[in-house]
């Protein structure tokens, strides 16, 4: 059964690493539905987050097939209710609205979305939130007019105490020592 | 270390020359003028053989890395000088041989602007490379070479691909050499885990009707003594898959034949009784397994393999022993009690009876008119007695080559297995005589897949390597024929080939060359063949429309070998 799986893969920042690791998917025909990346809590250690929509046969062997990948260090995957995950939202609606009836406010209040900037011609709302989430403050929004929306691709975190990857480098030391 | 100050070209030899390297094989362009112009110096250290392809360039790497176990080097230019090596960057991935390609580049500052010759061959080479990277200043060089050679060797290896700008091959620097030994985003291998071994001991020593299938990991682990302690200790028969072909004497009672779609009898049927299947350094290829969901459903399954993406990727294994499969077996065979299935090693036998009667005795030693690949296959394997190099192109002849040659040791069989590349034997070929003067090598290839690369005849002319070349010509794409015969009602579209006059051609590129056409000839111009010193051409005009038994359908199971049409 396919399902959304959250692809966290730990690599190397060489350039062309993007490339490699969006060829595991293509090559099997996987879209890939949100990707961020950016350096991790450890320096020098980039992070990729990855969601897909697939089975979790043809996950476990994707994930095989990255870790293959000689700058990745180590790539994991969960269920989406296996990780807290966010994504964030702006939306850009005319300012006359906001003086016309107090309805954008409210909307605003009850999403839990706050006002970034205020001009004279728009004001720039921001919220966080799950995707679906976000898309039903777009959904409130669109009735008055949504002049732009952008949303970003996901982060995610372990709901563990520590990051994964901080147990897994000592290890791997320990086997890159074992091995001649 | 001393620092020399030298230019990025000398760096690029004298670091090649760090890592051991006695061959290179390529093609220069107007992007690798400046290396090619280092090398000039170094004629002494380091032979380099132009081909007149790079297709034929880094094939003959492949054979030479097939042969004696060290890396494959070649060169190239930009642009097209790269793509041509796509064809043998693909078939090293897929067929896990260590190679380092360097391709010359276009001036750093001309990157992305479509220059004369520019491709972008980081990106084109990404899916077919263990590795690759663009080195745009001289000082990176060392570093980058020191690495490819630790990532094309370790581990599963591979080929690696660097591609330096031109301007970089013309800087000075200072040049210091440091072998790279570790990378910490990248394990080569996984120490062996004890316990995993003893689940695979239990399963072992409990089984009645085990069954080794080993594969290339036994040849590149270096574990073939391992593999033949192993088998011997517990009697457990062993096939082997095309690129296991040699790991183990052609003789030996314990070696039951080739796996898969042309495989032997026994090993195909058997697979499906069996109650155990000790996977060594394989992967389960759709040619081997045939139908999956209907492979080996009574055995447990043991995977010994170095390369974690493999494990459960087509075959779910009960047990799996990650690592080198030297160091696998070695523990594996301090665990395991000795024991004996001659019973079971009976069934193979009687397979083995069944398979001649309908199948090899006709194919060896033919009593109808036209010559079969089999005695041709036959009469070269006897006459060298198995100590040569056969090394096949794909097709007819190369399964019939790999069922009936017999070998005695390892790194003798020299094929393109996983791509199943056309073209390959001859330039392949190249590089295993390179690799190993003191052998006889031949290069086997059928009418179809020998004038895919057939301008090497003149590398081996010029370099006088001294190959025997066996065309065996049935003027048919001939396995693709046997499917139109078998499976799209004789509709024998488009592989009738009207040939050239090869005997004509190899004279012309300064070849000794011969052709043969009934079977009371053949015995002795393959003696003569072998008795002359220097590159040598058989033609041997063959049945036009035999085929390969057994054969698995695709997409049939193992045990529906079909031992006739």
């Amino acid at each position: 059964m396919k399902q959304n799986y959250i692809i966290t893969i730990f690599s190397e920042n060489h350039i062309g690493l993007l490339s490699r690791i969006t060829i595991v998917f293509t090559r099997r025909k996987i879209n890939i539905d949100s990707l961020t990346v950016s350096e991790s809590a450890i320096p020098g250690i980039f992070k990729f987050t990855i969601v897909i929509n697939e089975t979790k046969d043809r996950v476990e062997k994707v994930v095989g097939q990255l870790e293959k990948i000689v700058d990745v260090i180590k790539a994991f995957y969960n269920t989406e209710d296996e990780m807290i995950h966010q994504e964030i939202a702006l939306y850009k609606v005319s300012t006359e609205l906001l003086y016309e009836s107090d309805k954008i406010e409210k909307i605003v209040r009850n999403s839990g979305a706050r006002i970034l900037e205020i001009t004279r011609e728009y004001i720039v709302i921001e919220k966080t939130g799950h995707k679906d989430e976000t898309q039903q403050l777009f959904e409130e929004l669109a009735p008055f007019g949504v002049m732009q929306f952008i949303r970003s691709g996901r982060i995610a975190i372990t709901r563990s105490i520590i990051e994964k990857l901080s147990e897994f480098l000592k290890v791997r030391d320990s086997l890159l020592e074992q091995v001649d | 270390m001393a620092t020399k100050r030298v230019s990025g070209s000398e760096a690029v030899i004298l670091s090649l020359l760090e890592e051991g390297v006695d061959t290179i094989w390529g093609y220069p362009g107007g992007a690798i003028m400046p290396i090619y112009d280092a090398l000039y110096d170094y004629d002494q250290q380091v032979t380099h053989i132009l081909t007149r392809h790079e297709q034929g360039a880094i094939h003959a790497a492949e054979g030479y890395a097939r042969v004696t176990g060290k890396a494959g080097v070649c060169f190239a230019t930009s642009g097209p000088g790269a793509t041509n090596l796509i064809t043998g960057l693909a078939d090293a991935q897929i067929d896990s041989i260590p190679l380092v390609c360097i391709t010359g580049q276009v001036a750093s500052p001309l990157l992305g602007t479509d220059a004369f010759q520019e491709s972008d061959v980081v990106g084109i080479t990404m899916p077919v490379t263990k590795w690759n990277f663009q080195v745009t200043q001289a000082e990176e060089i060392p570093e980058a070479i020191a690495k490819a050679f630790h990532i094309a060797t370790t581990g599963r290896p591979g080929p690696v691909l660097l591609d330096i700008a031109k301007d970089a091959q013309f800087a000075q620097f200072d040049f210091e050499y440091k072998k790279c030994t570790k990378i910490r985003s990248y394990l080569p291998e996984y120490p062996v885990d004890p316990f995993a071994v003893k689940d695979a001991a239990e399963l072992i020593d409990a089984a009645k009707k085990p069954l080794l299938l080993f594969g290339h990991g036994v040849i590149l682990g270096g574990a073939e003594a391992e593999l033949k302690e192993f088998i011997e200790k517990t009697g457990i028969p062993a096939a082997w898959t095309l690129l296991g072909l040699s790991a183990l004497p052609s003789d030996h009672p314990l070696n039951v034949g080739m796996l898969g779609m042309h495989g032997n009898y026994g090993p195909n049927i058997k697979t499906n009784e069996a109650d155990l299947i000790i996977a060594v350094g394989m992967r389960f290829d759709d040619r081997v397994t045939g139908k999956v969901s209907a492979y080996a459903p009574n055995a447990k399954i043991i995977h010994l393999e170095i390369d974690p993406a493999e494990i459960n990727k087509i075959i779910k294994a009960d047990v799996a022993v990650l690592g080198n499969a030297k160091k696998s077996l070695r523990l594996l065979i301090d665990n395991v009690k000795p024991n004996k299935h001659e019973a079971w090693l009976n069934e193979f036998r009687e397979c083995d009876k069944i398979e001649h009667e309908k199948v090899i005795d006709k194919d060896l030693y033919p009593t109808k008119p036209g010559l079969t690949m089999g005695e041709v296959v036959r009469i070269a394997s006897e006459k060298t007695n198995g100590d040569a190099i056969l090394v096949t192109d794909v097709g007819q002849q190369q399964m019939i080559a790999s069922r009936y040659f017999k070998f005695k040791q390892s790194r003798s069989n020299v094929t393109s297995g996983g791509l199943g590349t056309m073209g390959y034997s001859l330039p392949a070929a190249m590089g295993a005589k390179i690799g190993r003067p003191d052998r006889t090598v031949f290069a086997m290839a059928g009418d179809g897949g020998f004038q895919m690369t057939i301008q090497e005849l003149g590398t081996i002319s010029q370099y006088g390597i001294d190959l025997k070349i066996i065309v065996l010509n049935n003027n048919f794409l001939g396995m693709v024929r046997q499917w139109q015969q078998l499976f799209f009602e004789k509709r024998y579209s488009f592989t009738e080939l009207k040939n050239p006059d090869f005997v004509g051609i190899a004279k012309a590129y300064g070849l000794e060359a011969a052709k043969v056409t009934s079977r009371d000839q053949l015995a002795d111009a393959i003696q003569k063949m072998l008795d002359h010193k220097g590159p040598y051409l058989l033609e041997v005009v063959v049945e036009k429309e035999d085929n390969v038994f057994p054969m698995v359908p695709a997409g049939a199971s193992v045990s529906d070998i079909l031992l006739e049409p």
